[in-house]
């Protein structure tokens, strides 16, 4: 069978399970397309084809028995490098893990491998999920599909050129502050990021806590929903999961946007690259026909969201980050000093482990939470953070969703904004005000400006995934972007 | 020692930190066992190492036993509570940070009534009870490479504990000794902890400063560290007392500062001043929602307590008519107080009851503890309806209080029943008026000195005659009888 590189986790598992193909072929098929293509992309980290070949074996087995392997039987997918998967170093994109030989699967791995998906290695990301071009990350940059002088984003840059090239059928992405959907809009695929508490931390690296969700990367909102469907739900191992019953998003999907309300913050979007902002009108105006109503709402406290989420995200990071220590695994530097003092070894550890953009965050992080400056900073994001809450609580009175563009321009040059930290923060402008409210957000291709993916955001309220799969699905057919391949 | 003037003259205030390790299943944050000595590194899983990408989630269990402390020791227990990150770098903290409570903890406002062994009560006030993660533990001796490197056992790590903060009210060592003594009976009773210092599942630090009497402004205190006895803390706070005492007096100021008792050396060494302190940087862990504790947990566990020291303690003064003190020693652990009213109820005699296991058994107890360690009472060979038995054959009669603390003895190594002891070694008391006489006709007989002297008048001398006829009997006669029966015969004579 021909173009099994090109189509629909749905669709894989289907002709899978008819053997119309084998999950064998599935994966050989994806494996020598990233043998081939990936040098120009370095979307891959680690892989274990062997594993992978022999996975794939075991789902035909299953079928040749008369099983059912489930749900996404020999579906290739692919993982951020900052998610357990037991048998592959775990490197988060930094040189201070040593390629830690993880111990133990996450829980959405665990769940992913139950409903038969086959995993084929670990992708590039940048250092700890932090950035928005991939250029953090310690084992080089990840290059746009679209345009290998660009950037894919980040920090899920490496999950998004595998989709967007490809590799794999889905992704999973971590989204802090925009993680998934900055990264989706740059490489022209989905990226959903599921309400806090929907999908199980257990296993993640942690960044933020109180911010972190993994979610899928996939080339449309039907395989989006399928894979939610499959990582969703509580877990015993993380206590902020949420006990709701997960939904079949799959069937949500519809037919239209017909009497979606859509709000627009039009207050908000301002400092937008006309390109991208002439796709969101257009994309708007293609829902009004389609029957969807469209809202003015109002996000006052949302140009604040990117000062309050550099309190909060690095100040959690500060914490979260002090077990890379050398003392029980991972690198440890030792030099005669670091040999006979403890502080010696910690700091020259940490100095040769850590790369500028994860310090620069670790010193921001603890800076705000020392005795004299909690209040000030931390307290005080933390108000701003409820205050962002509420504005999307009235703004829900009055939409179902609320509609942005995902980024405030395309993929921008490898090496354009890396001399400029505060310039890469507001790549996120409009996606990090989701995370922190705690709710969903999907970017979903809505165009293209000057030959590159453009993208736009749903945000909906919380555990309303199955809306934003909605309004995602209808945006989908009427603008015809997610179906665009790459050059690569 | 501090010369009466100045002991006069300042007044040592005190307020005490115990962590006490609850013997729950499993860890607070996993489902690893908690316990302890085995080989390092046993008990631990991804949670408990802190490796990346683990999440902790709260042991209904050690909440529960949390919740039992702060039940029993009147604490007002909050319905919501937060627990937040104490950040850190040290090699036994494996996440770089400790998972504790700090500005809202679960319980505050509690009390304790400790007794001092003068019978003296005195209240001290809790301020509040949190629930924090142990650490683990550094390896530095006792390996084939402790000369190169030091080792961390990560057993300990994520162990339940809680720690239990007092009021400043405590006023002088032996207060200390009592108020610990009084919160370890409590949590003993209520099933917390087994509160072993030696084994550290109690650890206790002490905040000391003094203010000459009268003044309202407490001093700058100290906190004194590594505590590991109750004997301990009561000499670490006198010498800190009188060191304390002695800088004010000199004209100095007493800094705020840590300092580490040295048990050798009975003093106390500056560790870490107040500038050097570590910046916490407590925040709300995000890890773990707030904790909830509902009316119904609450109830439940509260009608679950089981009866604390103090109720005890007032119950057997009204029930078994013993002295406050009596009951009070009777009630330290619940073995005791358990055996003892055993006895009491099994002899219907209290006092006897109470008499019999504060001397003999407690003595016997001790011996056995100073040559085999911790002796459980259900171990000993002599159970308590055993000693009610004995205790009803003196009420009876059947043998006198001398014979008895022979036969006692000969329960304790063999574990025999009294009455078998008795009827083989034929101890049962001589009632029979007919030998008895028998014998003081003898003993008159022989001591015509002896009679002429008791015939001038001199009546006291009585006790002699008695003995004899005891001595004649091989001491199994009634003393009461004796008496009488040498009385009549005397006087007769």
């Amino acid at each position: 069978m021909s173009g099994l590189t090109s189509m629909g986790m749905g669709e894989l598992a289907a002709a899978i399970k008819a053997k119309k193909t084998s999950a064998s072929e599935v994966v050989d098929a994806h494996l020598s397309r990233i043998a081939e293509k990936d040098a120009s992309i370095g979307a891959f980290l680690s892989r274990d084809d062997d594993r992978a070949r022999a996975d794939a074996k075991e789902v035909d087995a299953r079928l040749a028995r008369g099983e059912d392997p489930g749900a996404l039987a020999g579906v290739p997918i692919a993982i951020k490098d900052v998610i357990h998967v037991k048998g592959l170093a775990t490197t988060c994109g930094s040189k201070i893990l040593n390629r830690f030989a993880t111990p133990y699967d996450a829980t959405v791995i665990r769940r992913l491998r139950n409903a038969g998906a086959i995993v084929l290695g670990k992708l590039n990301m940048d250092e700890f999920a932090m950035g928005s071009s991939n250029e953090n990350s310690a084992f080089g940059p990840v290059r746009n599909p679209w345009d290998l002088t660009r950037v894919p984003g980040g920090s899920s840059g490496g999950s998004a050129a595998a989709v967007s090239a490809r590799f794999a059928a889905m992704a999973l992405g971590s989204d802090t502050g925009g993680s998934i959907r900055q990264p989706a809009a740059f490489c022209g695929v989905v990226g959903l990021k599921p309400t806090y508490g929907r999908v199980s931390r257990y296993g993640l690296v942690a960044f933020a806590s109180s911010l972190d969700q993994i979610g899928p990367l996939t080339r449309s909102c039907a395989d989006a929903a399928l894979s939610l469907s499959v990582i969703a739900g509580q877990d015993v191992h993380d206590a902020t999961s949420s006990p709701r019953v997960v939904e079949d998003y799959g069937a949500a999907l519809g037919e239209s946007a017909r009497g979606l309300r859509i709000g627009v913050p039009r207050d908000f979007l301002k400092g937008v690259d006309a390109g991208v902002m002439a796709e969101f009108d257009k994309s708007i105006a293609a829902l009004q026909a389609d029957g969807a109503a469209i809202v003015d709402i109002a996000l006052p406290n949302a140009p604040h969201a990117i000062a309050t989420y550099y309190l909060v995200a690095t100040a959690e990071a500060s914490s979260n980050l002090a077990r890379f220590d050398g003392v029980r695994y991972g690198l440890r530097t030792e030099s005669a000093a670091s040999k006979s003092s403890l502080k010696d070894m910690y700091g020259e550890t940490r100095d040769a482990g850590f790369g500028p953009e994860v310090k620069r965050r670790i010193i921001l992080g603890t800076f705000v939470l020392s005795s004299g400056y909690y209040d000030a900073y931390y307290l005080r994001a933390q108000k701003v953070r409820t205050l962002i809450r509420r504005d999307f609580e009235t703004a829900f009175a009055s939409c179902d969703v609320i509609a942005t563009p995902t980024t405030p321009s395309p993929a921008f040059k490898l090496g354009e904004k890396t001399a400029n930290p505060l310039e890469m923060y507001l790549a996120d402008v409009f996606t990090v005000p989701a995370n922190l409210a705690g709710v969903p957000g999907l970017s979903v291709p809505c165009g293209f400006s000057n030959g590159l993916p453009v993208g736009l955001q749903f945000v909906g309220p919380m555990f309303q995934e199955a809306t934003l799969l909605r309004a995602g699905h209808a945006l989908e057919r009427l603008m015809g972007a997610a179906a665009a391949q790459p050059p690569v | 020692m501090l010369h009466e003037t100045l002991r006069n003259k300042y007044e040592m205030v005190i307020g005490l930190e115990v962590h006490c390790q609850m013997k729950t299943r499993t860890k607070l944050f996993c489902s690893c066992p908690n316990n302890f000595g085995d080989a390092p590194n046993t008990n631990v899983c991804p949670v408990c190492l802190g490796l990346p990408g683990a999440l902790p989630v709260i042991s209904r269990e050690a909440v529960t036993l949390a919740l039992r402390a702060a039940l029993a020791t009147g604490c007002t227990v909050h319905e919501t509570s937060i627990f937040s990150r104490k950040n850190y770098f040290y090699p036994d903290l494996p996440k770089g940070y400790q998972i504790s409570q700090y500005d809202r903890p679960y319980a505050t406002d509690g009390r304790v009534e400790a007794l001092e062994a003068d019978g003296t009560a005195k209240t001290v006030r809790l301020e509040r009870i949190h629930m924090e993660e142990d650490a683990g533990k550094l390896l530095h001796e006792g390996y084939p490479w402790s000369k190169d490197m030091s080792g961390v056992d990560l057993n300990r790590s994520g162990a339940p504990l809680i720690e239990i903060v007092s009021k400043p009210d405590i006023r002088s060592a032996q207060e200390a000794h009592a108020y610990l003594t009084a919160l370890k009976a409590i949590l003993v009773y209520a099933d917390v902890s087994d509160c072993n210092m030696e084994k550290g599942s109690l650890r206790c630090d002490a905040n000391v400063s003094v203010r000459v009497r009268g003044a309202e402004a407490f001093g700058t205190r100290a906190e004194i560290k590594n505590l590991n006895s109750f004997r301990n803390v009561a000499r670490a706070i006198e010498y800190e007392y009188e060191r304390q005492v002695a800088l004010v007096e000199a004209g100095h100021k007493v800094v705020q500062e840590t300092r580490l008792y040295r048990a050798d050396k009975d003093e106390t060494a500056s560790m870490r001043s107040k500038e050097d302190a570590h910046d916490y940087r407590y925040f709300p862990e995000p890890d773990l929602p707030p904790l909830v504790i509902d009316a119904a947990w609450r109830g439940d566990t509260l009608a679950a307590l089981p009866e604390l020291p103090s109720a005890k303690r007032a119950r057997f003064v009204a029930e078994y008519g013993i002295p406050h003190y009596d009951a009070a020693v009777l009630t330290l652990t619940r073995e005791v107080a358990d055996f003892f009213e055993e006895v009491a109820k099994g002899s219907g005699n209290g006092k006897a009851a109470s008499n019999w296991v504060m001397t003999e058994v407690m003595r016997e107890m001790k011996g056995r503890e100073s040559s085999e360690g911790d002796v459980s009472y259900s171990s000993l060979p002599i159970k308590p309806s055993a000693l009610a038995e004995l205790i009803r054959l003196i009420d009876t009669g059947a043998i006198n209080g001398k014979t008895a603390k022979d036969v006692f003895s000969r329960m304790w190594t063999s574990g025999e029943s009294p009455k078998a002891i008795v009827e083989r070694e034929g101890l049962s008391q001589v009632s029979d008026t007919g030998a008895i006489e028998a014998a003081i006709r003898e003993v008159i007989a022989s001591s015509p000195e002896q009679v002429a002297t008791y015939k001038k008048g001199r009546t006291n001398t009585i006790g002699w005659f008695v003995g004899q006829v005891m001595k004649k009997t091989g001491g199994r006669a009634n003393p009461k009888i004796v008496n009488d029966l040498v009385k009549t015969a005397l006087d007769a004579a």
